[in-house]
């Protein structure tokens, strides 16, 4: 990861020296190893604080709506499932693809401090990834996790490609894995009623209505929110009735669905852990499995499944679980 | 004072039927001149066009305390403004496949198409609506507490 990131750097100086770009979007150095932010860089000198590592998991697709509508040209590095959400947003009309410079960067899965932290390891100084050992420097000392038990929950099931690029930064391939994302999905469907309503009361009675889903997720883009309406009777910042949680990620749930390209940061950044990519998981396997496979963000031409239709499309009474009957 | 009363009270669900204005709404029309009976606890709404039903109708009614939201439409391919019931059916089949994944009954909610000259099937589908949400008792897991009256 150090030489991408030299690479990286070396790339973004050249472009801002050159002028060819006005700005750099990338991710700076936190106060800790594990806490680097999403940040613009207008200067090389800026460019001190430059990082990318293993905690560089935050999606910097969602920032080039505000920051591309600026004068000149925008660089943005980009991993491969962001590049899903960034095609959704140039489909969209959110972004002018003009104006973004897309520099696709290798990703290799990133680690997740609170399960590193789950797992007993905490006052982490520094970390370093050798194939699947996670090698870590505590201020206790040394330690070694295996690297696929404390990956962001996002990265766990992802087999995604870059799928918009002007260059790539890529030195490392990584292997195609067998995985199913829907795992988790089938697991809640084969429960009954009862005990679906009874996980997801258990997990959404947890939320604290932050808001921060809506607020990373780069489908959730609405210049005026409906959760932002007091009018709507749904904009209470606290909780005063389960029904206003449930709603609350039904309508939020709904609105992307079609739209959601499975990146994963609404579960990233839920301070209570709530696993909300199960919610919009389903969605993407009602649509795969009623209206034929779709992944949202592969293209930015075409109709998503939810303002196009077939004549033989199957009724709502034959459709649980998915499965038309 | 208040009568308190240990008898149980029937149950009757309060069912929100959003009916299409050129088909379902028409078929109920011809439900009631034909002197067809169909339970009065469905509460019809007209809207345009199924496809005007946001899936925020359905679920703001169960949070003013509806037990059962049915969405009536004109049968695919005969809608009025050509292709808006093509689009309800997507959308509702996805929301409600949804609810059921969040554990609300899937009895609670149905699409029919209903056409104008449909009223004896307007009544029955009605009847049998009613029917099945009697059947499964109030909603509680959709609901708003803060609109339930006194209990």
């Amino acid at each position: 990861m150090k030489e991408v990131e030299m690479k990286m750097l070396e790339r973004a100086k050249a472009l801002l020296e050159s002028g060819e770009v006005a700005r750099v979007v990338a991710w700076k150095k936190g106060d800790f190893c594990f806490d680097p932010s999403p940040a613009v860089f207008e200067s090389v000198e800026e460019l001190d604080t430059f990082v990318y590592d293993w905690f560089c998991g935050a999606n910097l697709s969602k920032y080039l709506i505000q920051i591309a509508k600026k004068e000149g040209k925008t660089a943005v590095f980009l991993k491969p499932c962001d590049t899903y959400s960034f095609n959704q947003l140039v489909k969209e009309h959110r972004i002018d693809r003009e104006k973004v410079y897309v520099i696709a960067v290798e990703c290799l899965a990133k680690l997740d401090v609170e399960k590193m932290k789950a797992k007993g390891v905490s006052m982490i100084e520094s970390v370093e990834v050798v194939d699947k050992d996670v090698h870590v420097k505590t201020a206790y000392g040394e330690e070694t996790l295996y690297k696929p038990d404390v990956v962001l929950t996002k990265c766990e099931t992802c087999n995604k490609t870059h799928q918009a690029k002007d260059e790539e930064i890529i030195l490392h391939e990584r292997p195609e894995r067998d995985v199913n994302r829907f795992a988790e999905v089938e697991k809640l469907e084969a429960m009954t009623e009862d005990e679906r309503f009874a996980f997801w009361r258990n997990q959404l009675s947890k939320c604290i209505r932050c808001n921060a889903c809506r607020n990373v997720c780069p489908a959730c883009s609405c210049v005026k929110c409906v959760f932002d309406n007091p009018a709507s009777g749904i904009s209470a910042k606290a909780n005063d009735d389960q029904f206003e949680e449930q709603l609350f990620h039904i309508i939020r749930a709904f609105h992307v669905a079609g739209r959601c390209t499975d990146c994963g940061e609404c579960s990233r950044v839920c301070p209570q852990n709530i696993p909300l990519h199960l919610l919009n998981r389903k969605f993407i396997k009602d649509i795969d499995g009623l209206y034929g496979e779709f992944q949202a963000g592969e293209t930015t031409e075409g109709k998503t499944p939810l303002t196009s239709f077939t004549e033989g499309d199957v009724e709502p009474k034959d459709v649980f679980n998915g499965e038309a009957k | 004072m208040q009568d308190v009363s240990t008898e149980k009270k029937e149950f009757t669900p309060n069912i929100v039927a959003f009916c299409c204005n050129w088909c379902s709404y028409a078929g109920a029309d011809l439900a009631g001149s034909s002197r067809l009976t169909y339970p009065a606890n469905v509460k019809i709404i007209r809207v345009p066009c199924s496809c005007r039903v946001n899936p925020m109708f359905v679920l703001k009614a169960f949070q003013r305390g509806a037990d059962g939201v049915i969405l009536c439409g004109c049968h695919p391919g005969d809608c009025h403004y050509v292709t808006g019931n093509y689009y309800t059916r997507r959308r509702m089949a996805l929301l409600y496949s949804f609810l059921n994944y969040m554990g609300i009954e899937k009895e609670r909610t149905r699409v029919e198409w209903v056409s104008a000259a449909e009223g004896a099937r307007f009544a029955s589908v009605m009847n049998d609506f009613v029917k099945q949400v009697t059947e499964l008792g109030e909603n509680k897991r959709l609901t708003d507490l803060r609109v339930k009256e006194g209990e």
